[in-house]
């Protein structure tokens, strides 16, 4: 099948063109034993617990500075596994496209998912693909769920966190969002910032092997680091204080937000976590984050307080705490 | 951040607290003009700072707040009907009408558009010129310039298809509002510095003489505003009522003059309805006689002056500076930006979100 062509309706309708569509570009793309017995699922063998998850991807545009949505797809479903302490293994691709869509460009992103799911050594063993009328998909919509087999020795979430733990960052925050943003050109914003969007499973995996005492982990995704925090302070009946000073942020990113009028902890990330370890655990957990090219730029931003329960605070550049929630409705520029 | 950082240093911040708490002897009580302003304010906690002499009262600065509701309504009848694109900024969208917000309107299958500079929907027009475009043309002098470029760009192309449903607002007789409001308590004006940038400082000049009320014109960088507050108080102290200009980096005497031009060209000074405020004499811009054919409502139907439906919210006071947002008993209850009784909890720029936002329901 030549790059040239696009996606039409066929290769969705269940006939040749679809089968042409999988053998001549999807399992080659993939290559997987699984897929090539062409069967209706995949058949696994997993001890132990499990963790499994699912996630919906729609982006525009699909390709962005720093990733598309191919990576994006890969990356968010290794990252949920990650966040349950599990080291992931499987994932399934459900691909919903646009009549009309370059094959070129299809192409790219399968590579894409391919190469992600090969950097954390997670096979693609299953996947659907349908074709929808043009206009109605912003070009493809990704599904992806993931199997991952569970590491950590105790459960990992809002229930294990406990007051005075210690609340740490992977990294800068906002770049994602504020990445994509620029990359939809209307903002008229010319800046060298790409997408944080990465795996996060290595630096995990080795919080868990060196025995750290992870009490709960979340990748900040859409809402940001506010929103990630939030609910756990909610989830975990405990307050949170972090301190702005120590919240990693590039200038470019802060600027981008200061001109757009929103506030960086609200802003997208693809690649960044929050971990809540135990106190006397956080000074090791940071310098084994550090070793980590994804989170080199790890560190402590707060702590975890007993009372009022559900309440983040932040401490600001002149001293005073202020309150944090989640974002409210849509991110909107202002006006003036 | 170089030009931020440098005026959010705590120890400099500490420095002009300090510096005001020596200067006052008695209660004061100020307006922050601009939203920008009281968002800063709520969110460093300038007000923490201060000595208890000192209060801080939001003032009407928050274009999205002061919009009525009778505009919203006409954008969205506008941008519901067939062959039309609206253009707004992504502020106003949420803003309620009468019966719901543009947002809702854009869910219904409307073409609405959010634009970050008036100059996109005038490209909007000239790519589509089968549809009529419209812009949302809100906010204050800082936004009427290049909402007046827009005009003046259409023109010079020769656009039929494109048109502003003009909103715009005026500080001064703002100002001269609150002053003159029955439950007045302001006694000194922290002006709003980026309207200052474009008017200059001359209209302050009559305000301060005729109501003896010292005027500052005021960045928003959290030492911008702390340096505002203490000439504010050390003009009370000493008897003092003059305008002066704290924002000198941004502000000069005379303002932009070219920006005052084209505004001169496009727009004329009109009596406006403000939401909470009322009816304020020469408040608004209205498109001037020579672009009377862009006019919005000459296409679609004059705006017809309604009164807003105001129920238990109280952001009429809130935008005097009568009340402050935890005042209200709805706030953070009833009142929610997810569920919000009034505008001033819906805007960016709203007091209420202000309040809401960095300090929490309670």
């Amino acid at each position: 099948m030549s790059d040239e062509g696009t996606v039409q309706l066929a290769h969705g309708g269940g006939g040749r063109a679809m089968a042409r569509l999988i053998a001549e570009v999807i399992r080659p793309t993939f290559d997987d034993p699984e897929l090539a017995r062409g069967h209706d699922g995949a058949l696994l063998g997993i001890e132990g617990p499990i963790a499994f998850t699912t996630d919906s991807y729609v982006i525009r545009p699909l390709i962005f500075p720093g990733g598309d949505i191919g990576s994006l797809a890969v990356n968010g479903t290794i990252n949920d596994l990650a966040m349950c302490g599990a080291r992931p293994l499987y994932m399934s691709v459900g691909l919903i496209l646009e009549e009309g869509l370059p094959l070129s460009l299809l192409r790219r992103v399968l590579a894409s998912m391919r190469d992600a799911a090969a950097a954390c050594g997670v096979r693609l063993v299953t996947g659907d693909t349908k074709v929808v009328d043009r206009g109605k998909a912003d070009g493809m919509f990704i599904n992806t769920a993931g199997i991952g087999a569970v590491v950590a020795p105790a459960p990992i979430g809002p229930q294990a966190v406990r007051p005075d733990d210690a609340v740490l960052i992977s990294g800068d925050i906002g770049r994602h969002g504020v990445a994509v943003m620029a990359a939809r050109d209307d903002l008229g914003l010319e800046m060298a910032i790409e997408s944080d969007c990465a795996p996060l499973c290595a630096p995990i995996l080795g919080l868990i092997e060196a025995g750290i005492g992870v009490r709960c982990l979340r990748d900040l995704t859409r809402g940001g680091l506010a929103s990630a925090v939030v609910e756990i302070a909610e989830t975990a009946g405990v307050s949170i204080a972090l301190e702005e000073a120590a919240v990693p942020i590039r200038e470019d990113v802060a600027s981008a937000c200061e001109l757009l009028g929103i506030d960086p902890l609200h802003v997208a990330n693809e690649g960044r976590f929050v971990a809540f370890v135990a106190p006397e655990d956080a000074e090791r957990a940071v310098e084994l984050m550090r070793a980590h090219p994804v989170s080199a730029g790890a560190a402590v931003i707060g702590r975890v307080g007993d009372a009022p329960a559900g309440r983040v605070s932040c401490r600001g550049a002149l001293g005073v705490a202020r309150a944090i929630d989640m974002l409210s409705g849509e991110q909107l520029p202002r006006i003036c | 951040m170089k030009f931020r950082d440098e005026y959010r240093d705590g120890a400099a911040a500490r420095r002009l607290a300090d510096a005001i708490a020596h200067t006052v002897t008695r209660p004061w009580t100020l307006m922050e003009v601009c939203g920008g302003q009281t968002h800063a304010i709520v969110r460093f906690g300038i007000d923490a700072l201060l000595p208890p002499e000192i209060t801080l009262v939001h003032g009407p600065g928050c274009p999205v707040c002061v919009t009525p509701e009778a505009y919203v309504d006409k954008a969205i009848e506008i941008a519901d009907r067939a062959g039309v694109i609206l253009c707004s900024f992504g502020d106003m969208l949420r803003v309620p009408g009468a019966d719901g917000d543009l947002l809702a309107a854009k869910s219904r299958g409307a073409d609405v558009r959010v634009v970050y500079s008036p100059l996109d929907a005038v490209a909007i027009a000239r790519a589509d010129p089968a549809r009529q475009v419209v812009f949302f043309a809100v906010g204050f002098e800082t936004t009427a310039p290049a909402n007046a470029m827009a005009a003046v760009q259409a023109r010079r192309e020769g656009l039929t298809n494109f048109s502003m449903l003009v909103s715009h607002v005026l500080v001064p007789p703002a100002m001269r509002a609150v002053l003159e409001g029955p439950g007045n308590r302001v006694q000194g004006f922290l002006a709003a510095g980026h309207v200052c940038t474009i008017m200059g400082l001359a209209e302050y000049q009559p305000i301060a003489a005729l109501y003896g009320v010292p005027i500052v014109a005021t960045g928003f960088e959290p030492l911008d505003i702390l340096e505002g507050v203490y000439l504010c108080i050390r003009q009370l102290e000493a008897g003092r009522a003059e305008v002066e200009n704290q924002y000198s980096r941004a502000v000069t005497t005379a303002g932009n003059r070219a920006a005052q031009a084209v505004m001169a060209e496009v727009y004329r000074v009109i009596p406006r309805r403000w939401r909470g405020l009322g009816d304020i004499p020469d408040s608004g811009l209205g498109l001037s006689g020579a672009y009377a054919d862009l006019d919005a409502e000459r296409r679609f139907g004059a705006v017809v002056d309604g009164d807003d439906a105001a129920g238990e919210c109280i952001s009429g006071l809130v935008l005097r500076g009568e009340r402050k947002p935890p005042e209200c008993p709805a706030f953070g209850g009833r009142c929610t930006p997810e569920r919000p009784l009034g505008v001033t909890m819906v805007s960016s720029e709203g007091a209420c979100a202000a309040y809401y936002r960095y300090r929490g329901a309670a």
